[in-house]
């Protein structure tokens, strides 16, 4: 039944491992350093000090290092199929460990920590944590691994989520991320069973082929890539999976909902492509489901959905945080619109409205975090007055707003630009989706102007002088996103560069 | 040069970034450089500017760029695109007839809305610092002849114009402003898809390669036939076509798209609805004969009667609506809307005359509107009402302001002799010309009567006749005898005082000159108004 290897077969098992080890640099490095903040945190207890938030920063940016050596090692599977190394999960690599380093950045901005945390020895551990967990996300080819650091990276993110522990509305917050996360998950693994049920593997690729060798029973198929998405959505925050979204964003620490807005969502996309380029078979006789719903149609229905719904309902927020997790809900929607059209440039859009989101979306939480942290407060009517209050954040908001819009001369029109050409591009097959996407565009500028309108066009009810500099570090870093964001809204030759370079993955037939 | 012209106040806008905002007048004097140095390059390339020389398309066989003239053409961007080939992107700048007036109409209403924005005591560095990113974005407008960098310009005047509004605008001004801003990125996001479309379909002759060049989108020959915006897609092209007209026609604005513009022009302060219609509207129609009708001819040969309706609701309706106001800017509002129906007129037309007289009209547009918002802003500023029967008898005590308005207001009516009537015969000689427009143009005749209706019965009743019982001034009797007008808490000159002339007397010489001697103008654009005839003509159709 069960045969144990031989002596030989274990010698040749382990030599493969060791071998394989060289290509696991940077994910080892990680882990070494997650250790190595717990052990910081156990000697340096109680004291007040940055040294933990600046080892994670430099940590996380050594692994950069690292992570540019894996361009020189050849693109294939690690780990007998377990794993791949390739320059779509080098994207990712570089892309959580920045997002690791901002989520640092603005948490020791965020001095709502230093009123409501005692220790910050496990949360920047935990944050290590999620871009090891997000990093193997991306790197995923086997259904055992995406579980496993799918779950690695929910569990960091239910902690830090509930990290202000005396705080009801974090909890709760955290509460509602484990239980919807618990249920999907589950739904994930049942679609998984079934996919390994109907192919008997669960390496990517081998299922594609099996799938495409031996065909395979519609309506089970179509049962299983729905299941399966309901893990992918919620990580992605789109409809209908999003109903956590709001009241986390809300109530986890700022940083964190950053945090999760960015990197957790890029990385629920880097597993939604890698599965759906790879693991199912395009077309060919078997490509045809059931009632003419495949994949494709899914997404299609999960895309406009997500658009619609987050847009209008923001319409109606009153809270920031609130506001900008429904504007997320829809940009989860427009970047699904790339992957939709299924093909090098689809990809190359999408990960290149990631970038663009990647930064306006951690720049309007950073100013979101430091106009906290003179208000106290993230309701919108409190925003009132601030422009002449705050200029410089003022302005970058609302740059960063405007680049959430998709209006030139920001990164954000680059990113809707590159989508749109993306469907465009193939005729006028999904014109209708860019017909959507564009005018709930239109109707998102009305609620990103609202807070321009609350900081500008409103005069601040109390008239008291208090000191409202954010402080030169902050003023720096917040100048620099915003020029970043406009520099790279007219200038974006490089990130297109980057995004096209990493558009290859292992084992891909699709372009 | 066309670099130049379009960066300075931007440059300026960065200076003033620099200058604490405390010192005011410091702020106001670099704006005031770069808008008059920006009227200096206009005059520099109006003198420079070879009339001969048509621009439009690249016609058959000649260069690649045409007949343009100052033109810039650098590689902006290049992208390779996965399996896709590549993007390219040009900083491509150039003039020709159409765009060279509006240019110099552009630095002129500019330099008269700084003069004009002197009054702003509120935040004057963050007003100034969205001023000349305004004035920027529409010079840029003017010249660009890249799509992609006609549409960066074109959003990029959306943003500095809601805050403009929205901040130093009057007591409903948030809701003016969004309004504003929703109704033109509603008409100018469909326009990012037809310009996506039309990137696809067409091909520059010279590269090889996909264009955004409104100079190879011009020439029908470039577009591959099969693609999407390509020959053989009629239905597309029309819809395509359809699309570009309502974001420009919004601009214009074009009945029924036209509501936002009263909002917009009574909330917004005086220089900023000097801009508003001086230039702004401008563009509208600037973008049909640059973009629309140009790489279109045969949907716009099809929807000729379409846009003559449009032109004649326009006149017709505006001046209904202008005659019905009470406040007087509102009444210049719809005037404007009104007028700006001229123009669509002349366009239907698609003749010589036609069009020449379109392109004529939104200059003197221009000048004679940003001339009736200044007067509307000179009344308001002293009596700080806008009520037309709060007033009566002005001219004995203002004549200067009542001769001006006076001017204004006829030009505006299209006297014989001031520059309106010739551009507005112009308009009726081309739509009568033409066999699509020419029952358009009869019924469209009946607006001058309005026009000359709502004009006059307010020149009547704020100039002529006596003080009004609830008059927003009163009169006292002078130590020499005279009666004296008094407004409240008026400090300055009751009569227009040195600015304000410096700002009218200009526009009030161009619209006199120009309706005595037009030839400054006409001479510039007629070549290349005959040759966008020629490239709508069906003749040259495939």
């Amino acid at each position: 039944m069960f045969e144990l290897p031989s002596g030989a077969e274990i010698q040749s098992i382990i030599a493969t491992l060791t071998a394989n080890l060289g290509s696991f640099v940077p994910e080892i490095y990680l882990s070494v350093l997650f250790m190595l903040l717990i052990v910081i945190d156990l000697v340096a207890k109680g004291k007040k000090n940055n040294l933990l938030s600046i080892t994670t920063l430099l940590g996380l940016a050594g692994s950069i290092f690292f992570i540019y050596q894996q361009h020189f090692l050849p693109a294939g599977e690690l780990f007998f199929g377990m794993y791949v190394l390739d320059e779509f999960a080098l994207f990712f690599k570089y892309f959580f460990v920045l997002s690791g380093m901002l989520a640092v950045v603005i948490t020791m901005a965020d001095e709502q920590f230093e009123t409501e945390v005692k220790s910050m020895g496990e949360y920047y551990a935990l944050i290590i944590a999620m871009v090891i967990g997000m990093i193997m996300m991306a790197s995923s080819a086997d259904l055992m691994m995406i579980f496993l650091s799918m779950e690695l990276v929910s569990f960091s993110a239910f902690i830090l989520t509930g990290y202000f522990k005396r705080n009801p509305r974090s909890s709760e917050a955290a509460l509602k991320y484990l239980v919807y996360g618990a249920v999907s998950s589950g739904l994930m693994v049942y679609g998984f069973s079934l996919i390994y049920g109907l192919t008997a593997q669960t390496n990517l690729i081998n299922i594609s082929s099996e799938l495409s060798r031996h065909g395979y029973d519609p309506v089970l198929m179509v049962l299983a890539t729905l299941l399966v998405l309901a893990g992918f959505g919620y990580k992605i925050g789109a409809v209908p999976f999003h109903f956590w979204a709001p009241d986390v964003y809300e109530g986890a620490p700022t940083p964190i909902t950053a945090y999760l807005s960015v990197a957790s969502k890029a990385a629920g996309f880097a597993l939604l492509m890698r599965f759906f380029y790879i693991a199912v078979p395009h077309g060919g006789p078997v490509y045809e489901d059931i009632l003419g719903i495949n994949w494709v149609s899914l997404l299609i229905i999960i895309s406009v959905a997500s658009m619609i719904y987050g847009n209008v309902v923001a319409l109606w927020q009153k809270n920031v945080k609130r506001l900008l997790a429904y504007s997320s809900i829809a940009h989860a929607g427009y970047i699904l619109l790339g992957i939709i059209v299924m093909d090098a440039f689809g990809t190359q859009a999408t990960l290149f409205y990631l970038l663009s989101y990647f930064l306006m979306n951690f720049g309007a939480f950073y100013v979101v975090i430091l106009i906290a942290n003179k208000t106290g407060s993230e309701n919108l009517e409190d925003y009132r007055g601030l422009g002449k209050q705050m200029p410089l954040a003022g302005a970058a908001l609302t740059v960063f707003l405007i680049s959430l819009v998709g209006l030139p001369p920001t990164l954000g029109f680059i990113g809707k630009l590159m989508i749109f050409s993306a469907l465009l591009a193939k005729g006028s097959l999904y014109l209708w989706l860019a017909l959507i996407g564009i005018m709930t565009s239109v109707i998102s500028l009305y609620y990103y102007m609202l807070i321009p309108l609350n900081m500008y066009l409103r005069e601040s009810p109390q008239s008291e002088q208090k000191n409202m500099n954010p402080g030169l570090t902050a003023n720096i870093i917040m100048a620099l996103l915003m020029a970043l964001t406009i520099y790279f809204g007219l200038f974006f030759q490089p990130l297109s560069d980057i995004a096209k370079h990493s558009t290859a993955l292992f084992g891909l037939k699709l372009y | 040069m066309l670099s130049l012209i379009v960066f300075l106040p931007i440059i300026a806008g960065l200076i003033i970034l620099a200058v604490p905002s405390s010192q005011k007048q410091i702020i106001r004097i670099v704006s005031l450089l770069a808008a008059l140095a920006q009227g200096v390059l206009a005059v520099l390339i109006w003198r420079a500017y070879d009339p001969s020389l048509p621009g439009i398309t690249a016609g058959p066989g000649g260069s690649p760029l045409g007949s343009f003239q100052f033109v810039e053409k650098l590689p902006w961007i290049s992208l390779k695109l996965g399996g896709f080939g590549s993007l390219n992107i040009e900083y491509f700048l150039g003039i020709d007839g159409i765009s060279v007036t509006m240019i110099i109409l552009t630095a002129l209403v500019s330099a008269i809305g700084v003069l004009s924005s002197w009054t702003i005591q509120k935040q004057v560095k963050g007003y100034f610092i969205l001023y000349n990113l305004l004035a920027s974005a529409m010079m840029g407008c003017f010249v660009a002849l890249d799509f992609f960098l006609f549409y960066v310009f074109w959003e990029l005047m959306l943003l500095p114009m809601y805050f403009l509004i929205g901040i130093w605008g009057g007591p409903n001004r948030e809701y003016a402003a969004i309004k504003f801003f929703l109704y033109t990125l509603f008409g100018s996001v469909f326009m990012l898809l037809v310009m996506i479309g039309l990137y696809f379909s067409v091909i520059d002759p010279v590269t090889g390669n996909h264009t955004f060049s409104l100079v190879a989108m011009a020439n029908q020959a470039n577009y591959i036939k099969s693609a999407i915006l390509g020959p053989d897609n009629a239905m597309w092209r029309y819809i395509a076509f359809a699309v570009l007209f309502v974001g420009f026609a919004i601009k214009v604005p074009m009945f029924p798209f036209h509501t936002w513009l009263p909002d917009a022009h009574v909330e917004a302060p005086t220089p900023i609805s000097v801009i508003l219609a001086g230039v702004l509207l401008k563009l509208g129609t600037y973008g049909m004969m640059r973009i629309n009708f140009p790489l279109f001819p045969e949907v716009f040969h099809a929807s000729m009667y379409v846009i003559g309706i449009f032109g004649a609701i326009n006149i017709i309706y505006g001046a209904f609506c202008a005659l019905a106001q009470q406040d007087l800017k509102k009444m210049v509002a719809y005037s404007s809307i009104s007028h700006m129906g001229y123009v669509l007129l002349g366009l239907a037309a698609g003749n010589s005359e036609g069009m020449v007289g379109a392109l004529y009209q939104m200059f003197n547009h221009g000048t004679i509107t940003a001339m009736l918002f200044l007067l509307v802003g000179v009344v308001y500023d002293r009596a700080h009402t806008r009520q037309i029967d709060k007033f009566g008898g002005l001219a004995s005590y203002m004549p200067v302001y009542a001769a001006i308005v006076t001017v204004a207001w006829f030009a505006s009516l299209g006297l014989p002799g001031l520059s309106g009537f010739i551009s507005e015969a112009f308009v009726f000689v081309g739509a009568f010309s033409s066999v699509t427009t020419r029952y358009i143009a009869m019924v469209s005749v009946l607006g001058i009567v309005f026009g000359a209706a709502y004009l006059l019965w307010s020149l009547q009743r704020m100039f002529l006749g006596k003080r009004k019982p609830d008059a927003a001034y009163d009169l006292e009797i002078g130590s020499d005898g005279h009666e004296h007008i008094h407004f409240h808490d008026w400090k300055g000159k009751i009569d227009l005082d040195a600015r304000e002339l410096t700002m009218l007397v200009p526009l009030v010489v161009i619209t006199i000159f120009l309706g005595i001697y037009p030839m400054p103008v006409l001479g510039m654009i007629t070549s290349s108004v005959n040759k966008l005839v020629e490239v709508l003509s069906p003749v040259v159709l495939r």
